[in-house]
């Protein structure tokens, strides 16, 4: 959504295009891939000429330079050095000054906050209780999602416990909600083909499911928000799992607005809303206001689907989200869902996405431990996302005590995303976060899935690789095992929530 | 609590006696009797039990004698639901399409997410009533509640219709706090009066206009017809239009 800007800007341009026209060849690719305007060819003089100001530094004209004239930097000419005044907080009072609007941003939290799975070590066998090699040894990765009995009864050798639905996952890694509308149709086409090649499974968010995902609907995992997009029968009977979105990391406590520009034919097919309304999602489902309400909404949908499919309910990461989850856990969730301060967005307001929640490796420890404390940790599996960067994170995650890790900014990076942070604007020049048709058409499902696929399988490697030098052959020994762990440069509170000991102890 | 109950069916008509019984195991059996070919359901003794029609689709009459628990008919799709009692909360949670008519009073949160078909209340609503309802395509949906209706009414509302009578209001407000908050589509129709206070700043307030009326005519009628009230009665009074005063409310509220 563009605001109509009536006063002047003082603001200097925030990237500088470098042109070597000795290299330049005048094919305007540039041109043709600047969608926010920023390149255009000058017939008269036969040169192609840069508006700086309108460059949001997302490289695409410099990737797609045939002769790599292209070099977009940060604009040298900075402000006066001021610790306390950056060029940030500058640039944020005077686009307020110039609009009186909400700041707005696209993808996550990039304040730098500290990464605590930067300050967590994973350990490994050293001659006792050798490492395996997983390349001549079996390595199990496999993941069932979903409620878990207190006991197993047996009866003439076989299970006589009645076991509640399970997601299975071949591993320990999921595509996190992005709806459609957010991302266009050939994003989540290639989000919802990777997962079904990779036997995990990707989320639909709110935006409903596109008649022509249908097919992917066993891979899929659908969201019930409080907007209530695109929630009828086909759809929830259609998934593999149902997922009640109560909050997103990038923006805890807000909901969401898909302005009305974005929503096209096609959006507005699936969401059943008009052609050109704003898509509102209130900031609470309104027919929750206690876990009580929560626990309805979930046997509503169990009701619906007959029990033959797990609910999750995903949270932002809380200060108080350990007492949440243990009430999520007793409302008859099978699946918790996390999602930490840094997770991702197509728009959030700014101030709420930098200054809201808290980091989900906390968040994580002290649900985990809650649950264990309280002895409803089999009843529901723990999935987090919100900031999970590589495998290393993921190994990380289910040795503090998930079960499986979403990811979603991972994803998009692997697909081009270049985390310029233009998704609000639904310009977004490598066509993930756009319905423009054109613009859209610059990702091709079939390679974008290729390039997801080969993501995962190059962590799936690498998760294995882990494990085997830790001397553990599945993931399920790793599960909550924070012995595995140690951590460095932390304060001995930080280390007795995330229940994890200094590195040499 | 008996665990296990059973259904006679006769010619397409079940009777399903749910004295005590659980919620699941009577909703196993209202699928059960639908799988053998039950079209005409009469489920009686109903005392709380949850999730009746839940998930319901197809050509298919239920008749509920007692009070039904919350989330009657979510996410219903086609049947049409009788209530002789009053019901509860969370009536028609994201219904798509059918009926639901309640001889008597109904809790909060009704037609949350609501899509499509209709639900007659006849008498008085609780707070949350209509939030986020929407219309679209061929679909609209239509809630009328005879009485008076709580705080919060049509808050989000995207689109379809409420109708709030006020028959046996006395001299209570017709609709609460905070009514139309939000609201971005579709119309709510007050009938008799309404007091500004209550109204959301969102909302631009009108008296019905010829076009108006005919808009709510086959609703009223419906209510007439449904619980044997006189047309006249409601037709003869005046109707205040309520709209959203912009079909976005939050549209210029950001900076990017």
């Amino acid at each position: 959504m563009t605001t109509y800007t009536p006063l002047r800007s003082y603001l200097p341009p925030r990237f500088r295009v470098y042109r070597d026209d000795a290299r330049c060849i005048r094919c305007r690719a540039c041109e043709t891939q600047c969608s926010f305007g920023a390149q255009r060819y000058d017939e008269e003089d036969d040169l192609l000429l840069a508006d700086d100001g309108q460059c949001v530094g997302c490289h695409r004209c410099e990737a797609l330079c045939p002769t790599r004239a292209l070099r977009i930097e940060p604009n040298p000419s900075a402000y006066r050095e001021n610790a306390n005044w950056t060029s940030r907080d500058i640039r944020n009072l005077n686009r307020q000054a110039e609009t009186g609007g909400v700041l707005l941003s696209g993808m996550g939290n990039d304040r730098p906050y500290p990464i605590y799975w930067d300050h967590l070590l994973l350990d490994a066998s050293q001659v006792t209780n050798p490492s395996i090699d997983p390349l001549r040894e079996p390595m199990e990765l496999r993941t069932y999602l979903g409620s878990k009995p207190d006991r197993l009864e047996f009866a003439d050798g076989r299970l006589a416990t009645a076991l509640e639905p399970q997601l299975m996952l071949e591993m320990p890694v999921m595509f996190s909600a992005i709806s459609y509308g957010a991302i266009n149709l050939n994003v989540c086409k290639a989000l919802a083909m990777a997962a079904s090649q990779m036997g995990i499974r990707w989320n639909t968010g709110e935006g409903g499911l596109h008649e022509d995902l249908y097919r992917y609907g066993q891979s899929a995992i659908v969201q019930v928000a409080s907007g209530r997009f695109g929630v009828h029968l086909d759809y929830l009977e259609t998934a593999s799992a149902i997922e009640i979105k109560i909050g997103q990391g990038a923006k805890p406590g807000i909901g969401g607005h898909l302005p009305g520009e974005k929503v096209n034919e096609a959006v507005s097919a699936t969401r059943m809303i008009p052609v050109g309304s704003d898509a509102l999602s209130p900031a609470p489902q309104h027919d929750i206001y206690s876990i009580e309400d929560l626990r309805l909404l979930i046997f509503a949908l169990k009701e619906a689907t007959r029990y033959t499919k797990p609910v999750s309910v995903k949270i932002a990461a809380v200060h108080n989200c350990a007492a949440i989850a243990s009430g999520i856990a007793r409302a008859g969730a099978d699946i918790i869902a996390i999602d930490g301060f840094r997770g991702g967005t197509g728009a959030a307001p700014t101030m709420i996405r930098d200054n809201v929640g808290i980091p989900i490796e906390f968040a994580l420890a002290a649900v985990d431990s809650r649950l264990r404390e309280e002895g409803i940790r089999n009843r529901v599996s723990l999935v987090v996302g919100g900031g999970i960067r590589c495998s290393a994170d993921v190994v990380k995650a289910i040795a503090l005590g998930a079960d499986a890790c979403y990811l979603a900014t991972a994803a998009l990076i692997a697909i081009g995303c270049t985390l310029c942070q233009q998704c609000p604007t639904g310009k977004c020049a490598w066509g993930i976060a756009t319905n423009d048709p054109l613009l859209a058409r610059r990702i091709n499902p079939e390679v974008a899935a290729e390039r997801l696929v080969n993501l995962l399988t190059g962590w799936e490697m690498e998760i294995k690789e882990m494990l085997g030098g830790m001397g553990i052959n599945a993931i399920e020994s790793l599960r909550g095992n924070r012995l595995r762990l140690r951590a460095i440069g932390l304060t001995d509170r930080e280390l007795d929530i995330l229940g994890v000991l200094p590195a040499g102890q | 609590m008996r665990e296990r109950q059973t259904f006679t069916l006769r010619e397409g008509r079940a009777h399903l006696p749910a004295d005590n019984m659980h919620y699941r195991p009577l909703n196993e059996l209202v699928h059960a009797a639908v799988a053998r070919g039950a079209t005409h359901l009469r489920v009686s003794g109903v005392n709380g039990q949850r999730y009746l029609a839940d998930g319901l689709r197809g050509d298919l009459a239920l008749e509920i004698e007692g009070v039904p628990g919350n989330d009657l008919a979510a996410f219903m799709d086609g049947p049409s639901v009788e209530v002789f009692g009053n019901a509860q909360d969370g009536i028609g949670n994201t219904m798509n399409s059918g009926l639901v008519v309640v001889h008597g009073s109904a809790g909060d949160v009704i037609g949350y997410g609501m899509r499509g078909g209709t639900i007659l209340i006849r008498d008085h609503a609780g707070y949350r009533v209509g939030i986020h309802m929407k219309e679209y395509a061929g679909s609209r949906p239509t809630i009328v509640v005879g009485g008076r209706a709580g705080a919060f009414l049509g808050e989000y509302m995207a689109g379809g219709l409420i109708v709030v009578l006020g028959l046996g209001a006395g001299d209570r407000p017709l609709v609460g706090d905070f009514c139309g908050t939000g609201m971005h589509g579709g119309t709510i129709a007050v009938r008799g009066r309404l007091e500004e206070a209550h109204v959301s700043p969102h909302v631009r307030v009108s008296e019905a206009t010829d076009e108006d009326r005919a808009l709510l005519a086959p609703q009223l009628e419906a209510y007439a017809e449904r619980f044997e009230v006189p047309l006249a009665l409601l037709e003869d009074e005046r109707y205040w239009m309520l709209r959203p005063a912009s079909n976005r409310p939050y549209g210029n509220k950001y900076a990017i």
